[in-house]
């Protein structure tokens, strides 16, 4: 399980996609609409992985994610267009809030045993979008301005430290702690484990990365509504980790990549994104009901390629 | 240090709407004593488990476990004062490997950090090496280091029990509960099994709470017998003294006529 070996090549690989795509952006052999799509791509990974790590790693649900996105989203645009502060300090603050509410919302509800989670993270997603619907400072439903300010880079080194955090810490004894709470809580429990300080910090992270990426969202748009922030978001991000595979990062990874091109070839058709988005799932959940990837990691796929024995482990 | 027990049940008890599943509960253990907890199905006894680690919270009484009241720690704090169990129904983590069961159990005895782990600092580096060694060092006492990768749901019935007391065993104990570790084991593993038990008393410095059903098995290897029925201590003593007590006879008869209508 030397997972750490498998860091630098993560690197190489992170900073040759990283230079290839901001030459073809700087070339404009790609034009807005193409790195408009792999911002978007890059934001939505952001966002599945963090709900993998509560969801798939620590089995806690959470159906609210949306909430976390619109409180980075809105937070950060109000440090850029009224505090009039750096981007990257937006893209921080905004990750930092949204864990906060994180807390807030977490230690009461994950102290409980059983899924007030659910519940809890559905009401605040849509407490949330109220409140912002009802502030006039960020503009209510009409919606706030804000600054174009995301580019491929910014949103790349974003989702790479999304990962590398969201790698290390699952690789970690942490990270097997928070698995041994989605395996069996009572047993995990006495084995000396803090069960609930560990469900309360993978929600902590989980909501910080939603928020970094709610910076993300709302700085390329030139225009954030409390709208895009309702159920059918936090339904989407939901969605990208049930594809995947429950506790599959690398699954998470690829059916944001593709659900995401997906909605976004479909963007001009509602009805029919909806359509094919339920025909996807439908597929899915009948041939591999366990998500595309399973629990498999894709690394696992290239040792079972090397070990033709293969054996009975599976990815964590 | 003799006179000091390692654990002193006072009086203890939960009720359960109107049950009382235990009550009146009077033990007392000291250290390096393997004790048997005896008793008809339904007597009490995995509950006496839950409430001296802190599954169930004691709606009389007290525990006092090492000179300090434990009663009333949620159960991840009473196993890091030193007290480990085994479940009656197995309760390993399935999905993941035999190396990793053990661990998880082994967590929080190591002290690298959240933050050292994210940033891959040399802590990191060195609490998972060790932890990944004291953990093989447990399974090769159970003989189970072989199956280090295989999946816990995998393993064979008996080889699932013998991880369930290594995993325990990896938390660090001063008591060890084992709730009927045999149960389900054919003669020869369980002949290995309380050999094993012997064995890891000694290496451990351990002081063990047994709950078996089979009372000749309890009676060969415990040095000191209690026996609980509908909730309370009916008797205690050596096994000689069990053996021919007027109570445990009925206690017992009584089950076997209440097998029979049922
Ligand atoms: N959480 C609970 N709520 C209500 N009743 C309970 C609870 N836990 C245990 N009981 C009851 O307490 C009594 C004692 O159960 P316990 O499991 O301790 O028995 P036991 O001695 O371990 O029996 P066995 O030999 O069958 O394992 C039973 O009547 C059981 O139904
Ligand atoms: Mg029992």
């Amino acid at each position: 399980m030397k997972k750490s070996k498998q860091f630098w090549p993560f690197i190489v690989v992170a900073v040759l996609v990283y230079a290839v795509v901001q030459f073809l952006i700087s070339a404009e052999i790609i034009n807005q609409f193409y790195s408009n799509t792999l911002i978007l791509i890059a934001i939505n990974i952001i966002l599945a992985v963090s709900l993998h790590l509560v969801i798939g790693i620590t089995g806690q649900f959470s159906i609210g994610h949306a909430g976390f996105l619109a409180v980075g989203a809105y937070i950060s645009a109000i440090v850029t267009m009224k505090l009039h502060l750096p981007f990257v300090v937006a893209i921080i603050i905004g990750g930092i809030v949204a864990a906060l509410a994180g807390l807030i919302v977490g230690i009461p509800s994950l102290r409980l045993k059983g899924d007030y989670l659910a519940i809890a993270t559905l009401g605040f997603a849509e407490i949330i979008r109220i409140v912002f619907l009802n502030i006039d400072a960020v503009g209510g439903a009409a919606g706030m301005q804000v600054s174009h300010l995301t580019t491929w880079t910014y949103a790349f080194v974003c989702l790479v430290i999304t990962l590398v955090v969201i790698v290390n810490f699952t690789n970690s004894r942490h990270g097997l702690a928070a698995i041994s709470v989605r395996e069996n809580e009572i047993a995990s429990d006495a084995m000396g484990i803090n069960t609930t300080y560990y469900k309360v910090i993978a929600f902590a992270i989980g909501s910080f990365f939603a928020g970094v990426a709610g910076a993300l969202f709302s700085h390329n748009f030139y225009i954030i509504q409390p709208s895009q922030f309702g159920f059918l978001k936090s339904f989407d991000i939901l969605i990208f980790v049930v594809l995947g595979g429950l506790g599959s990062l690398s699954g998470a990874v690829l059916s944001a990549i593709l659900l995401t091109v997906v909605s976004t070839y479909l963007q001009g058709y509602p009805e029919t994104r909806m359509i094919i988005y339920s025909l996807v799932l439908i597929l899915v959940m009948l041939y591999r009901p366990k998500g595309l990837m399973g629990t498999m990691e894709i690394t696992d796929y290239f040792k079972l390629w090397r070990t033709p024995k293969g054996g009975g482990q599976h990815g964590k | 240090m003799e006179n000091k027990p390692l654990l002193e049940v006072k009086n203890t008890g939960i009720q359960f709407g109107g049950l009382k599943a235990v009550q009146n509960l009077n033990m007392v253990l000291n250290q390096g004593e393997l004790v048997g907890l005896i008793g008809p199905n339904g007597a009490g006894k995995t509950t006496s488990f839950n409430l001296l680690t802190g599954v169930y919270v004691p709606t009389e009484g007290d525990i006092i476990f090492n000179g300090e009241r434990v009663n009333g720690l949620p159960p991840f704090k009473v196993t890091r004062k030193g007290i480990s169990r085994t479940f009656q129904n197995i309760r390993l983590f399935n999905d993941l490997s035999v190396l990793e069961n053990v661990k998880v159990a082994y967590h929080s005895l190591a002290k690298h950090n959240i933050l050292s782990s994210v940033l891959r600092l040399p802590s990191h580096f060195k609490g998972e090496q060790e932890m990944e060694e004291k953990s093989i060092e447990f399974l090769k006492i159970f003989s189970l280091d072989k199956y280090k990768d295989e999946l816990a749901k995998n393993l064979p019935y008996g080889q699932q029990r013998r991880l369930e007391i290594a995993r325990a065993l990896a938390t660090g104990p001063k008591l060890l509960l084992l709730d009927e570790p045999a149960a389900g084991m054919n003669p020869q593993e369980t002949k290995d099994l309380m050999d094993l038990i012997a064995f890891i008393r000694n290496k451990f410095d351990l002081t063990i709470l047994l709950i078996e059903h089979d009372m000749n098995l309890v009676m060969g290897v415990c040095e000191r017998i209690y026996v609980l029925d509908h909730g309370q201590l009916l008797a205690e003593g050596s096994p000689e003294e069990i053996r021919n007590h007027p109570k445990v006879i009925e206690a017992y008869l009584g089950e076997e006529v209440h097998d029979v209508n049922a």
